[in-house]
């Protein structure tokens, strides 16, 4: 079988906003009003190793349905045709970036295992001459300690992962900071 | 050149992708892990992904010279950019999403950040994007970009490229890069293109002039293939399995 090497990864640098940020190509929003599932917003900010704001990261999600299937994948649980699963956020001056979905149910990981509810995230910015790769887990889920990925994380890293749940008013929100260097840097995967 | 320090954290191969940190480009030192990254095994979540359907694509979206829409076009040597999309393989990815942006011909991006004293172009957005087709095939016309100054060190001035952010089948093939063009004095004077580890590698980022693919009395011809992970892989096995 031929093996072809693969393209090298380069930096998105300071200027890619225009293009992958344009109007109908950014995407805050994951839900449409019929979309099943708990409703959340995920915030959040981008930090570098000097605690300070990354004002010109871009930060990409990828999730299941409230039912643990993704849009495209060939399994059982129940489609939602009104649910993607895909996010991308820039960052604001301060850092900021947010989401509003819903909840994912659990994916199959294999034989009769299920995974813990969580959101794949992949952080691209000026400085990084490759994207980051991790995953948002919840706080509140039981089921984090039965999962296979996050089992594989070092326990003093694994906090790193799970969003805090606040409430505010009427919205559920889980903060999810990326932290790019230095104290509390985020577990990021080799993937 | 200075001893530089070059970080010890890659996320894939060593011999194609560059570290996290690379010294002599001032923008990673501060935002490059230090931490060992984890390793995790392949499940549905990786081997998945949106695919194209983030965008709706219009054939105007591929044709950079005019989709500013003002009624005229860009200023600069109007080239083709093409080739394959394919994955390590061999096998072509139809139906991917290539999106693209690059400075004009005088080296200026449309950007507030982009302040340097090079010219504007009213005709030209600097932004496009397209679907590979059932070959794998994507085409772009575009106008050459310029060099451009940056403040990495004194002096410093980026060779002509353009950047593509790349939608395979899976989060696994995700990718975003730079395309560079032959023959450019700037590419050994380039930090961001010399992070890449390996000469075989960072050439394989430079396109080649195609006179076949340039077309008469039209614009010259750029031929690059884009080589990403599939979505082949088995669920579930770990990655020590699937070498």
């Amino acid at each position: 079988m031929t093996i072809l090497p693969l393209t090298s990864s380069q930096t998105v640098g300071p200027f890619f906003a225009p293009a992958l940020l344009r109007e109908d190509a950014i995407r805050n929003v994951l839900t449409q009003p019929e979309t099943a599932g708990e409703r959340i917003r995920i915030e959040g900010r981008v930090l570098d190793g000097d605690g300070l704001p990354v004002p010109d990261a871009m930060v990409e999600i990828w999730q299941a349905n409230a039912h643990g299937r993704y849009s495209v994948d060939q399994g059982l649980a129940q489609l939602d045709a009104t649910f993607l699963g895909f996010g991308r956020s820039g960052t604001a001056e301060n850092g900021s970036y947010w989401f509003e979905t819903i909840k994912p149910g659990r994916v199959p990981f294999y034989h009769e295992q299920f995974q813990a509810p969580h959101i794949c995230v992949t952080v691209f910015a000026r400085g990084l001459l490759n994207h980051l790769v991790t995953r948002l887990y919840f706080e509140d889920e039981q089921t984090n300690t039965e999962d296979p990925i996050l089992q594989c994380v070092p326990d003093e890293r694994r906090s790193t992962l799970l969003a805090r749940r606040e409430n505010r008013e009427e919205t559920i929100v889980y903060r999810f900071d990326i932290v790019l260097q230095g104290a509390g840097e985020t577990a990021f995967f080799d993937l | 050149m200075k001893n530089i320090t070059i970080g010890e954290i890659v996320r894939g191969d060593r011999e194609v992708f560059p570290p996290y940190l690379y010294e002599a480009y001032q923008s990673t030192r501060r935002r490059a892990p230090m931490l060992p990254l984890v390793e995790v095994p392949l499940t549905l979540s990786e081997l998945t992904g949106p695919g194209p359907a983030i965008s709706a694509i219009t054939p105007q979206d591929a044709d950079l010279t005019r989709n500013a829409s003002t009624g005229g076009e860009a200023i600069g040597q109007r080239i083709i950019v093409t080739g394959r999309v394919l994955d390590d393989r061999g096998t072509p990815m139809p139906n991917t999403l290539l999106e693209i942006w690059q400075a004009n011909a005088a080296g200026r991006y449309l950007h507030k950040r982009d302040q340097w004293p090079g010219p504007l172009d009213p005709n030209f957005l600097g932004m496009g994007r397209c679907l590979t087709n059932e070959e794998g095939i994507y085409r772009f016309l575009t106008i050459r970009p310029g060099a451009y100054p940056w403040k990495n060190h004194p002096n410093a001035w980026r060779p002509a490229h353009i950047h593509f952010s790349v939608f395979g089948p899976s989060m696994l093939s995700r990718l975003v890069t730079q395309m560079y063009f032959p023959d450019d004095p700037l590419h050994s004077l380039d930090p961001i293109m010399n992070a890449v580890p390996t000469e075989a590698a960072r050439k394989r980022m430079i396109a080649l002039y195609d006179h076949s693919v340039t077309e008469q009395e039209w614009a010259l011809g750029y031929r690059w293939d884009i080589v990403i992970r599939g979505a082949y892989a088995t669920p579930f096995e770990s990655k020590e399995g699937e070498r």
